[in-house]
């Protein structure tokens, strides 16, 4: 139902957007309302909007209340309710505005702001189906349609409404104007044809601060992607020695020790591509994040061959975030740099801090590919 | 303007409406037609954003409005019951879906408060075909978007809001200063006082060069402009529509904004007596004459949802409504005057009861003549304060949170009289529009206890500035100190003064 209010409601809502956007790079660094994620919406704290006005300064002035209790009784630290002002409830307390905004529109802003831009997807055109699906009421359509028990409800409704229902003989005569059908709807089953492969490193020097960098991190790509393929798969890998598959949750809990062998999740990543996703059809995005210290000179250049062989002719771009850590070397970073100095689809980057985050979007998804 | 009137609401509902009528009518309230609505509770939140009325020019801030809500419809934590439009013919709107109890007590209550607009003595001034001139407000504002673009005229519009409290909310009652009657009109030469004397002496008494001299410094004195404005201006708004140079657009939008928080002042003004009024008349008109037995646990139920006050809370419905009770009683029972007031025997108080029966016929009085402000001066008795449980509290400085302060009397009520003080908001007067010769803006504010919030005060001084285009100055106390603010465009200052 279209309302007047609609337009003031989402000039509204580009102001708050607007406001989103300014301090995006906050809000990205700011792991912690993440986890006040619901299933196609976050919300977002933004400062209050209000109308400047020249008013006192009365915090702690309080006001006139009514109740039991005696001089000294505490009425607890949040707002005791608008004293006697004659405006109660009609001015929204000083608390910070929570939004409410979709991801696909959180990740519209991210692009904007990053000036990312749209991916051209490859492969072949994407596989949609289509379906019809009864999803509604309408006043016109055909009368196969008829939707015949709306009809003589809305009849009843109108003939009581005017008065000419009689209850003792109860006949209701549908005009035209009480007719309801069916409607549908098409709808686009899209068919996934990109695939997200994240690689983290949880050995012993990836501290609960560089995951959490890692966590924030992929969920921004996470949300760029899903606004460019209309249905994405991900996959998580976590290594040590050893490479594992795992769900996306173990993924950003799982805690390990031990020593690096980065080949291993490599090796593992070109099978999973082998087997799940021939790169004709599929998009394909590894992220790696590592604190980039691996086991020997040895593992590394068997990485790069790996990479070289079996990863890199078959991905749309490959990814390597480097989280800074007080126990690793850092030296896979300056390697990956060296063994593949021209390849278009490798892209490095050093994470400091969560202040880095951004920029390390900016670069793996700036290429647009 | 609405096509609807009266049709959209279903014969037994409009059966039920000229029933209360009646039995309103029957106690002596006296209201306009009053035009009820149903709205889904969607639409109900859009005309609640709007402030009640149907149409208003395009801003965000109805946005806002719709959001919050919206948002606190979805988490339960409110749900609008009432709204009702102080115009003539009224507008009032049911929310569908509400059971008929509730429906029925919602009419009640609207009957009052339009019984309240109708007959109120501050109400008297407004604008009863305001739904049509917020209309037309709507379509002003949309012509001026269409010609100046969105942004900017929403930007005015923004820097409107941020004053639309400096108003004078008595002028409409009271002629403040003479109209500067004679400012346009032709001035009489003027006239040298001379020395008597003979005519053969007459150019040696009042020689003629100082008689030239003399009459050119007058009239040089008569014509220096006089201070301006000649007392200072408490309708900051008005100021501004006259001299403030404005294009036209501009000028149109400030006026809009200044009708709109005239027409509304009145409601502010009277929120405890206009909500008492309507609590008492609901519960009066529910209990005495409509509903049936079956209905009443439902009633009681809800009316007590209504003046339900939480523990530090104050409800205006529950006061204005315990308030006019408490009126009523003591004019039934003659407990008022000159022998009342000085009987200090607590038995003899107690018992006090002359049968005047005057109880009615005072708070018809009340609701005629008073206001939040005069309301509460004249009947929050310390009997009534203490009876009901008053408390003032405030904030405990190094707990931080609020603790009830005190149980005396005269705080309370001074706290609460000086809460009903111009709504509880500073006033400011415009002191000199040529401030220091050089036609910057003063504006003072009467101190009376509490500064000002200076972040949100520099703010203001930002909007004033993009109306007034010269630097703004703004004297005040800050922590008991005089001072002067001053902002010119790009910096703000601050100095004693």
């Amino acid at each position: 139902m279209a309302l007047r209010i609609d337009a003031a409601h989402n000039r509204f809502r580009d102001i708050v957007r607007g406001k989103i956007k300014q301090n995006l790079r906050k809000y990205i660094s700011n792991g912690e309302w993440l986890a006040r994620r619901g299933k196609d919406v976050v919300s977002i704290p933004v400062p209050q909007i209000e109308m400047p006005r020249f008013r006192f300064d009365d915090q702690g002035q309080g006001g006139v209340g009514q109740g039991p209790g005696k001089v000294g009784d505490g009425l607890g630290p949040a707002g005791p309710g608008q004293s006697g002002q004659g405006k109660a409830g009609s001015e929204p307390g000083e608390h910070a505005l929570e939004v409410e905004v979709s991801i696909q529109e959180l990740a519209g802003i991210l692009g904007e702001e990053l000036e990312l831009p749209r991916i051209e997807p490859r492969g072949k055109e994407r596989l949609i189906t289509q379906k019809d699906r009864y999803v509604g009421i309408r006043r016109v359509g055909p009368e196969s349609l008829r939707h015949f028990k709306r009809t003589f409800r809305q009849a009843l409704r109108r003939q009581i409404m005017m008065g000419n229902y009689d209850p003792r003989k109860p006949v209701v005569v549908p005009t035209r104007e009480d007719k309801r059908y069916r409607s549908w709807r098409t709808i686009p089953m899209p068919q996934s044809n990109a695939v997200m492969i994240f690689i983290m490193d949880v050995s012993g020097s990836m501290g609960d601060e560089q995951k959490e960098i890692v966590r924030i991190a992929s969920f921004w790509l996470d949300t760029w992607l899903r606004s460019q393929y209309d249905g994405l798969e991900a996959r998580f890998i976590v290594h040590d020695a050893t490479a594992r598959l795992v769900d996306r949750d173990t993924f950003f809990r799982t805690r390990e020790s031990g020593g690096t062998m980065i080949s291993s999740a490599y090796k593992l990543c070109a099978k999973i591509i082998d087997e799940e996703f021939p790169p004709a059809e599929w998009n394909i995005y590894p992220f790696q994040f590592s604190d980039g210290d691996n086991w020997s000179a040895d593992d590394t250049s068997v990485c790069m061959e790996v990479l070289k062989r079996d990863i890199l002719p078959k991905v749309n771009l490959f990814c390597y975030g480097q989280v800074e850590s007080p126990y690793g070397s850092g030296q896979f970073v300056a390697d990956l740099r060296a063994s593949f100095p021209d390849e278009g689809n490798v892209v490095t980057s050093e994470i400091e801090n969560k202040d880095d985050i951004a920029d390390s979007i900016r670069s793996f998804l700036g290429k647009g590919r | 303007m609405m096509p609807h009137r009266n049709s959209s609401l279903p014969q037994d509902l409009l059966a039920i409406q000229r029933t209360i009528e009646e039995e309103a009518r029957g106690y002596g309230l006296d209201f306009w037609e009053t035009s009820f609505e149903v709205l889904d509770y969607k639409r109900m939140q859009e005309v609640a954003a709007f402030g009640g009325f149907p149409v208003r020019y395009p801003h965000w801030r109805f946005g806002m409005e719709f959001d919050h809500l919206s948002k606190s419809h979805i988490y339960g934590l409110s749900q609008i019951y009432e709204m009702v439009i102080n115009n003539n013919p009224a507008y009032a709107y049911l929310l569908e879906g509400n059971s008929l109890v509730d429906q029925k007590m919602v009419i009640a209550h609207v009957l009052g408060h339009v019984d309240f607009f109708k007959n109120n003595y501050y109400f008297s001034k407004t604008n009863r075909k305001m739904v049509d001139s917020m209309a037309n407000h709507a379509t002003r504002v949309r012509r001026h978007v269409e010609r100046q673009g969105l942004d900017k005229v929403e930007d005015f519009i923004d820097v409107c809001l941020s004053l639309d409290n400096l108003i004078d909310p008595m002028s409409p009652f009271i002629v403040r200063h003479d109209l500067p009657a004679l400012a346009d009109q032709e001035k009489p030469p003027v006239e040298v006082p001379r020395l008597r004397a003979k005519s053969y002496m007459e150019k040696f008494i009042n020689p003629p060069d100082y008689l030239d001299e003399r009459r050119k410094r007058m009239q040089e004195e008569r014509d220096k402009p006089r201070h301006n404005p000649p007392e200072p201006e408490r309708d900051v708004l008005l100021f501004l529509l006259q001299q403030a140079p404005l294009e036209s657009w501009e000028r149109d939008i400030l006026e809009i904004v200044r009708d709109e928080a005239y027409y509304f002042a009145p409601q502010r003004q009277t929120k405890i007596l206009n909500e008492g009024w309507a609590a008492y008349w609901h519960s009066k008109l529910m209990t005495e004459k409509i509903i049936d037995a079956s209905e009443l646990i439902d009633y009681a139920d809800h009316n007590a949802g209504v003046l339900a006050a939480a523990p530090g809370q104050f409800n205006p419905y529950k006061v204005g409504l315990a308030l006019l009770r408490y009126v009523e009683e003591r004019w039934d029972k003659g407990r008022f005057g000159k022998s009342w007031n000085e009987c200090d025997d607590d038995d003899a108080r107690r018992s006090w009861d002359r049968k005047l029966g005057l109880g009615r016929q005072k708070i018809f009085e009340v609701r005629k003549l008073y206001n939040d402000l005069t309301f509460i001066d004249e009947f929050f008795t310390e009997d009534f304060c203490h009876e009901n449980q008053f408390f003032s509290f405030s904030r405990n400085a190094s707990s931080g949170s609020y603790e009830i302060d005190s149980r005396e009397f005269h705080k309370i009520r001074s706290k609460l009289l000086y809460q009903l003080t111009n709504f509880g908001e500073p006033v400011m007067l415009v002191e000199d529009a040529n401030h220091e010769n050089r036609g910057e803006l003063l504006l003072r504010h009467r101190h009376e206890g509490v500064d000002l919030h200076l972040d949100h005060g520099r703010a203001t001084m930002e909007a004033l500035y993009r109306i007034w285009h010269r630097p703004i100055c703004v004297l005040t106390l800050v922590e008991g100190k005089a001072r002067a603010l001053r902002y010119d465009g790009g910096e703000h200052s601050e100095r004693s003064a």
